[in-house]
């Protein structure tokens, strides 16, 4: 297979991620080599078998509908690179 | 002479002729003295103290009632919540990153009373596997420092090998305990997925990360499974049945025991020094009067693209969370857009990127389908194939990694470094418990034997370590350069 440059830029943008333009290149060509190797996957037969999401062998973890404590306000913001009062800041959405 | 054990130590605490302090002390001398590995990226002093003075209360109040890991020091991968020391997942992004909370695993050995010295060094988010991707630096193997410890927990694995603490704490997502482990030439301990509370690990990949100790005796490696194992209610993937008692199970031996080796784990690509030693270990099982059995894995070459679908898909949703906002690196930027590209743009290095960028693209529309769905697919085949080969065998014995710790920089090419784990990763796809141990060595260095367990068979696959370990005298072998080396290994 061949990786678009075009397409490289439209998935850094859907993980948001900043590329250079030589960074874009350089994983153009590294992931066309990685999807190139993955692509034998394809030839698997799964024509008859569901897929497993999990592998704990649980099916639904259910608990109390009960609050319980949870982590502070203070504690929760002190990591935080910009806060307004009791709020995380960030900058505008829109323009 | 070899570094004490968790049990050696432990009974010397218990007899009162050394204290959590002087221990913890020597342990962090130790680890300084080995800082041209860089397997250290921080010291927990604070908590060092406060921990150990916790635990010589613990022993003064009753020796008898005090557990095996008291007063015990240990260091822990750079993964690991533990409120108020920094914890930076080796990446810049998170670096100065304070967690505001203990995750439960650490919780529980805090609790048992052992003593934390250091944060070890790790690949950047736990993705890689030769420790050359931590945004710190790589680390040297203690058997020879121009080579890789194994990844991603290699600074665990290091500070274990060079016998500077009787165990440390790594996380595995593909083999990055196990690996290393067989790397550095100790014992690397994997449990079963949802055994051990992944709750204030910061995630790779959600449906596949298990944390588990590095320890110099298998013995060690049930004491810090069994006091950090079970139910957890703050992770919903834990395991609501009791944790086995372990300890009593591990000394029984492996006579009548069925081991597989399955045919695909021993096929070419194997180093032939590897290759020699594995099969020099399932004689030495045999001779234990273990039975050995030949068994099919079919799916294990699909295993890998497998492996290389779901778990970045799995980062890609986990590293979201790396934004900016909440906590890490800040870069500024008038739009929140354009705030969220540069930060991480600035903050992941070339690997994690690279990951984020396949999970994303095998998620993308158009392409879930064929790449997310179908690993998804193969999965179950591969999970089936261990439940079939678990229907005739107890465990699984065979080789840990196709070769022995590689020179730093051999590997540059990222689909060359993918292949290292293509004997750890179908573990992890199948949630199954693994444990890499000392076999032998081949150039000089450490070659690991990899034990595999059905779901929740943990005390089956310490038992056939602990059974191989008692009769052999590979684990004993200390790096030559190790300061409590006494000689080169023979």
């Amino acid at each position: 297979m061949t990786l678009a440059r075009d397409q490289v830029t439209h998935v850094a943008m859907l993980a948001r991620l900043g590329l250079s333009d030589e960074e874009v290149e350089r994983y153009r060509q590294q992931l066309d080599a990685i999807l190139s190797h993955v692509d034998r996957l394809q030839q698997v037969d799964t024509s008859q078998v569901g897929e497993t999401a999990q592998v704990g062998g649980l099916v639904n973890a259910w608990r109390e509908d009960v609050r319980s404590e949870c982590l502070p306000v203070e504690k929760a913001l002190a990591n935080a690179p910009k806060r307004r009062r009791d709020h995380f800041e960030v900058g505008a959405i829109q323009e | 002479m070899s570094p004490e054990t968790v049990g050696g130590l432990g009974a010397r605490l218990r007899r009162g002729e050394t204290t959590p302090a002087e221990l913890a002390a020597q342990a962090r001398g130790a680890l300084q003295s080995i800082e041209d590995l860089h397997p250290v990226l921080r010291y927990t002093d604070a908590l060092t103290e406060r921990q150990a003075g916790r635990a010589a209360r613990m022993l003064a109040e009753s020796p008898e009632r005090a557990g095996p890991l008291c007063g015990i020091p240990f260091a822990y991968k750079d993964v690991l919540c533990v409120e108020g020391v920094e914890t930076s997942a080796g990446s810049r992004i998170l670096e100065g990153f304070i967690p505001p909370y203990t995750g439960t695993a650490i919780q529980r050995l805090l609790d048992a009373g052992a003593v934390p010295i250091a944060v070890t060094n790790c690949d950047e988010f736990a993705m890689g596997s030769s420790n050359e991707n931590s945004a710190f630096g790589p680390v040297g193997n203690p058997w020879d420092p121009s080579r890789v410890p194994g990844g991603s927990s290699g600074g665990s694995a290091a500070v274990v090998s060079a016998g500077a603490v009787p165990f440390s704490l790594g996380t595995d997502t593909g083999g990055s305990i196990r690996q290393p482990a067989s790397f550095c030439g100790v014992a690397g301990f994997k449990p079963t997925y949802g055994r051990v509370s992944r709750y204030g690990l910061i995630a790779f990949a959600s449906s596949l990360d298990q944390i588990g100790p590095f320890t110099r005796s298998v013995e060690d490696a049930a004491h810090v499974f069994t006091a950090m194992a079970g139910h957890d209610p703050r992770d919903s993937t834990t395991s609501p049945l009791p944790v086995e008692p372990v300890a009593t199970q591990v000394a029984r031996g492996v006579a009548g025991m069925r081991l597989g080796v399955p045919r695909e784990y021993m096929a070419e690509g194997l180093e032939p020094g590897v290759r020699a030693a594995v099969l020099a270990a399932l004689a030495e099982l045999e001779k234990l009067g273990a039975t050995l059995v030949e068994v099919s894995l079919p799916s294990t070459e699909a295993a890998l693209s497998t492996y290389y679908i779901i778990a970045p898909a799995e980062c890609s949703a986990n590293l979201a969370r790396m934004d900016g906002v909440r906590f890490g690196l800040h870069v500024d930027r008038k739009s929140l857009t354009d705030t969220y590209l540069e930060t991480r743009g600035q903050g992941f290095g070339p690997e994690v990127k690279r990951r984020i960028m396949l999970g994303t693209y095998a998620l993308s529309s158009g392409y879930y389908d064929a790449y997310y769905r179908q690993a998804q697919k193969v999965r179950t085949l591969i999970a089936e194939e261990f439940d079939r080969a678990f229907e005739s065998v107890d465990a699984l014995v065979c080789p840990t990694s196709p070769i022995v710790a590689f020179p730093k920089g051999d590997k540059s090419d990222p689909l060359s470094m993918y292949l290292c784990d293509v004997l750890t990763i179908p573990v992890n796809l199948a949630g199954l418990p693994g444990i890499s141990i000392p076999c032998g060595l081949s150039q000089g260095l450490p070659v690991g034997l990899q034990v595999i367990g059905p779901r929740l068979g943990d005390a089956q696959v310490l038992r056939v370590a602990h059974a191989y370990e008692a009769a052999t005298a590979w684990h004993a072998q200390m790096p030559p350069s190790s300061p409590t080396a006494t000689g080169t290994p023979s």
